[in-house]
C-alpha cells in the first residue's frame, strides 16, 4: 500500500471523519496543542537562552537543565499526542502539505541537534560549578535550537493555509514533486 | 456607551486594510504572535513553576523573577506589536467573538496581577516562609495566561 493510499484510507475512517467534523473536539485538541506549546517551547527557550549566556548566568547550566527538562519532556509528549490527533483528523491534506513536511524536516534537525548537544557538548558544560557564559559549542547548540523551534512554529502555523494544496492547481512542478502531488489523480 | 464605533474605526484603518488585502501578512504576523506567546510562557513559567515548589527550586524567587523580567517585558511587547495589527485587520469579527472578550478580559487581569500582586510577592522574599502564598499567586497567573492562550486560539474558530 502506498503512503498516499494509506492516508486516503485513513481519511475515510469514521474516527477521522468524526474528529474532522466535530464542533468541539478538534478546537479543543488544537487548544491543548497551543497550551503545551507554551510549556514545551517556553522551557526550551529559557534553557536555550541560558546556553547562550543571555539569562541566569549565575545558575549552573546543569541545574537549569535538570530542573526544566522534565517539564520540557512532559510538554513534548502532550504535543506529540495532540499533534498526532490533529494529523489524524486531516491526514491526507496534512500528508501532502508542504508546510507539514517542512515542519517534520525541521523537527528531525532539532532532534539531531538535541542528540549532538547531549552526546558531545553537554558533558563539557555539565560540571556543577559551570556558571557564566558557556563555551562556543554550547552557545551554537542553543542558537540552532531556538532557530529551529521558531521555524517549526512558523511552519506549523502555516499548515492551516491552503495556498499550496494539491487541489489548488496549477502549482509549480517542484512543489507538486515535494508534496507527492499528482494533479488530476487521487489525493485531491 | 457601545464600543462598536471604535471597532468599526479600527477595521477601517490603513493597517487593517493592508493586512486584509494581503495573502501573506496575516499568517506571517500571526506566526510572530505565536512565537511571542511561547516566549512569554517561558518567562512566566520560570517564575511560576518555582512559586509552585517545582522547577528551579534552589534559586531564590526574587533572583529568578529578576532574570525573567526583561524577557517577559520583551515578549509581551512583541505580543502587542503583532497582536494589534492582527486585531485591526479583523476587529469586526473580534467584536462579535466570545473568545476575543474572554482573551481581553484575561489579558487585562493577568497584566494587572503580574505587575502588582505577583511582582510584590516575587520581590518580597515572603514565599520562603509562606509557600502557600507563592502557590496561590502562580495558580492565578497560570490560569489567567491559559485563558489568554485559549481565547487567542479560539478566535480563529469563530
Amino acid at each position: 500500500m502506498s503512503p498516499l493510499a494509506f492516508f486516503e484510507w485513513l481519511a475515510e475512517t469514521p474516527w477521522s471523519v468524526d474528529l474532522h467534523e466535530s464542533q468541539y473536539a478538534y478546537p479543543l485538541i488544537e487548544s491543548v496543542h497551543v497550551w503545551t506549546l507554551c510549556l514545551f517551547f517556553g522551557t526550551v527557550v529559557m534553557f536555550d537562552l541560558r546556553l547562550l549566556g543571555w539569562t541566569m548566568r549565575k545558575v549552573p547550566v546543569s541545574e537549569v537543565l535538570d530542573r526544566l527538562l522534565p517539564w520540557t519532556i512532559a510538554g513534548f509528549v502532550i504535543m506529540v499526542i495532540s499533534g498526532t490527533l490533529l494529523f489524524f483528523a486531516i491526514p491526507l491534506r496534512s500528508y501532502q502539505s508542504i508546510f507539514f513536511r517542512g515542519k517534520l524536516l525541521l523537527m528531525l534537525l532539532a532532534g539531531l541537534n538535541v542528540w549532538l548537544f547531549h552526546s558531545r557538548v553537554y558533558p563539557k558544560v555539565a560540571a556543577p560549578d559551570q556558571v557564566g557564559v558557556p563555551p562556543r559549542a554550547a552557545r551554537v547548540a542553543g542558537a540552532v535550537s531556538l532557530a529551529l523551534w521558531i521555524g517549526i512554529i512558523f511552519s506549523g502555523r502555516m499548515i492551516a493555509y491552503n495556498w499550496f494544496d494539491c487541489d489548488r492547481q496549477p502549482q509549480q512542478a517542484i512543489l507538486n514533486f515535494l508534496t507527492s502531488c499528482v494533479p488530476g489523480e487521487a489525493g485531491q | 456607551m457601545s464600543l462598536l464605533p471604535f471597532f468599526q474605526w479600527c477595521y477601517q484603518t490603513p493597517v487593517g486594510e493592508a493586512i486584509r488585502e494581503s495573502t501573506w501578512l496575516f499568517p506571517l504576523i500571526e506566526a510572530f504572535h505565536l512565537v511571542g506567546l511561547g516566549l512569554t510562557a517561558g518567562a512566566v513559567l520560570l517564575v511560576d513553576l518555582r512559586l509552585l515548589g517545582v522547577g528551579l527550586t534552589r534559586q531564590p524567587v526574587a533572583q529568578l523573577s529578576a532574570a525573567a523580567e526583561p524577557w517577559l517585558l520583551g515578549s509581551v511587547t512583541l505580543m502587542f506589536a503583532s497582536g494589534i495589527p492582527l486585531f485591526l485587520s479583523e476587529s469586526m469579527k473580534c467584536y462579535y467573538s466570545f473568545a476575543f472578550w474572554v482573551k481581553m478580559t484575561s489579558l487585562f487581569l493577568v497584566l494587572l496581577f503580574t505587575f502588582t500582586v505577583r511582582r510584590r510577592v516575587t520581590r518580597s522574599g515572603l514565599t520562603s516562609d509562606r509557600p502557600l502564598l507563592g502557590r496561590f499567586t502562580a495558580l492565578i497567573s497560570l490560569g489567567l495566561w491559559c485563558g489568554v492562550a485559549w481565547g487567542g486560539r479560539w478566535i480563529g474558530f469563530s
